[in-house]
């Protein structure tokens, strides 16, 4: 355990020596598809609840579909197999994009959180008490300001606890990264497997880390719960 | 052709995984129901241990689990078979599977039965000590139909991220659906097709089982009314 930490610490934490790699890649792919997601996911989610069924199948399919199926697939869907497609080869922009394994994993994970992110979003839009939705309307609010103001605000401290976990999900879903050819922590791991047979300790290390993000995520979203979502604390005595 | 004469190989696959899951799926139930018995006990060791599994298997990707237990695993199959004299044994991918899902999901499982148990009002637990029952009889009679249907919904939630997490065996060399997409692709360059094909059978394997599941609850639930409003 020592010897592969000496020598391979700073390839499980920020560089190979040449390119990022280890717990900087992990943190940059979970830290851009959660943003992503997020952000994608709140104008969908309120399509995923509109009365239009225009708007609110098609988010329903896309939804439905990037849950059914393993991200690994679908990372496999855009890394491999879009490439092996001759428009995707013989169109600049998308032969330039989709070569590159980045690219093809940061498109597969957000769109696949922002599957799972609109439904949790979703879900906490349709559980506004109906009070409060009336209560914007008494005050002369447009369907926007409701949003705006009194929906989606209340919506996002709702579903914070559901968001939780799926931050952290997605955390542990980044380790299919290493097939796409991104250096991520397991990818580390498994180079450091192969170099020195000693695969307790090299994937050991590599849990090690994760559960310490782990760890550090949870603690970030008490804080956050216990900030935004104050007003359901019991009271004390 | 079907599917340009692989579909006998694709099926096959798929086959692999549904087994897969489903052992994956007992294995996982019967350490859930240990270790939810574990975490309620009175002593603190075993509740120290249950807890310990399930922080730490709960907080580690499911991945890197695999992969860890996977090649740890045979190392010291090895070392154990070298240190007997004995020929080597190379552990068959499909046990490994089934083993190392089934410990790792075992966690999940572990945290759905707890808070079933949990569930299920004191009153009635009293009510059958009252009758005579033995423990035993009160834990078949009375806790675990009811642990089951509190728990149903849980069990859904985590059979269907399991049957996803599935398709991550094949990294350790299990020749399951993704394998024989993967391999089919290659051979008859429509790479692309075949990943639709790997992801159109788990749609159907997740639809079919979340009908399934959806019947099960609504059995299961006869005699409960939801609130309507």
């Amino acid at each position: 355990m020592i010897d592969i930490i000496q020598q391979y610490w700073k390839a499980f934490l920020w560089t190979d020596g040449y390119h990022l790699s280890g717990l900087a890649v992990t943190m940059w792919l979970l830290v851009v598809s959660i943003a992503f997601g997020f952000f994608a996911s709140i104008p969908l989610a309120i399509a995923r609840v509109s009365r239009s069924k225009w708007l609110s199948r098609p988010v329903w399919l896309f939804s439905y579909v990037f849950r059914g199926t393993p991200l690994y697939i679908q990372l496999l869907f855009f890394y491999t197999g879009m490439y092996s497609l001759d428009i995707v080869r013989d169109v600049d922009i998308l032969n330039h994009f989709f070569r590159e394994g980045y690219n093809c994993t940061i498109l597969a994970f957000g769109l696949n959180t922002c599957a799972y992110t609109t439904e949790i979003f979703a879900g906490a839009i349709k559980a506004t008490p109906y009070g409060e939705i009336e209560a914007g309307r008494a005050y002369g609010m447009n369907k926007f300001t409701l949003y705006r103001r009194v929906i989606i605000p209340s919506a996002l401290r709702r579903a914070l606890p559901a968001y939780s976990n799926e931050v952290i999900l997605m955390l542990h879903a980044t380790t299919v990264a290493f097939t796409a050819t991104v250096p991520d922590i397991l990818k580390v791991a498994r180079d450091v497997n192969a170099a020195t047979y000693d695969s307790f300790n090299a994937f050991g290390l590599a849990a090690l880390i994760y559960l310490c993000i782990t760890f550090i995520l949870v603690a970030l979203f008490r804080k956050a719960e216990s900030k935004w979502l104050a007003h359901l604390r019991p009271m004390k005595a | 052709m079907f599917l340009d004469g692989f579909g006998p190989i694709i099926l096959d696959g798929a086959w692999v995984t549904l087994e897969l899951a489903v052992m994956s799926l007992l294995v996982s139930f019967v350490i859930g129901l240990g270790g939810a018995g574990a975490k309620l006990s009175s002593n603190p060791l075993l509740k120290g241990i249950a807890t310990l599994y399930t922080t730490l298997i709960r907080g580690v990707p499911d991945l890197v689990l695999m992969l860890l237990i996977f090649y740890s695993l045979q190392i010291g199959m090895n070392h154990l078979t070298e240190w007997q004299g004995l020929e080597q044994i190379n552990l068959n991918p499909f046990v490994s599977g089934v083993f190392t899902l089934g410990f790792i999901y075992g966690a999940y499982f572990t945290e759905t039965f707890r808070g079933a148990f949990l569930s299920v009002p004191k009153g009635q637990i009293e009510a059958g000590i009252a009758y005579g029952m033995s423990g035993w009889q009160t834990f078949s009679r009375i806790q675990f139909p009811q642990v089951m249907r509190f728990a149903l919904p849980g069990i859904s939630n985590n059979w269907q991220v399991m049957l996803k997490a599935t398709a991550l065996v094949s990294i350790i060399g299990l020749s399951d659906v993704v394998k024989a997409s993967i391999d089919a692709g290659k051979s008859s360059y429509k790479v692309f097709f075949f990943t639709v094909v790997a992801g159109a059978i788990y749609l159907i394997l997740t639809s079919v089982s979340s009908l399934v599941l959806m019947w099960l609850e609504r059995r299961y639930s006869t005699g409960v009314r939801e609130a309507e409003l």
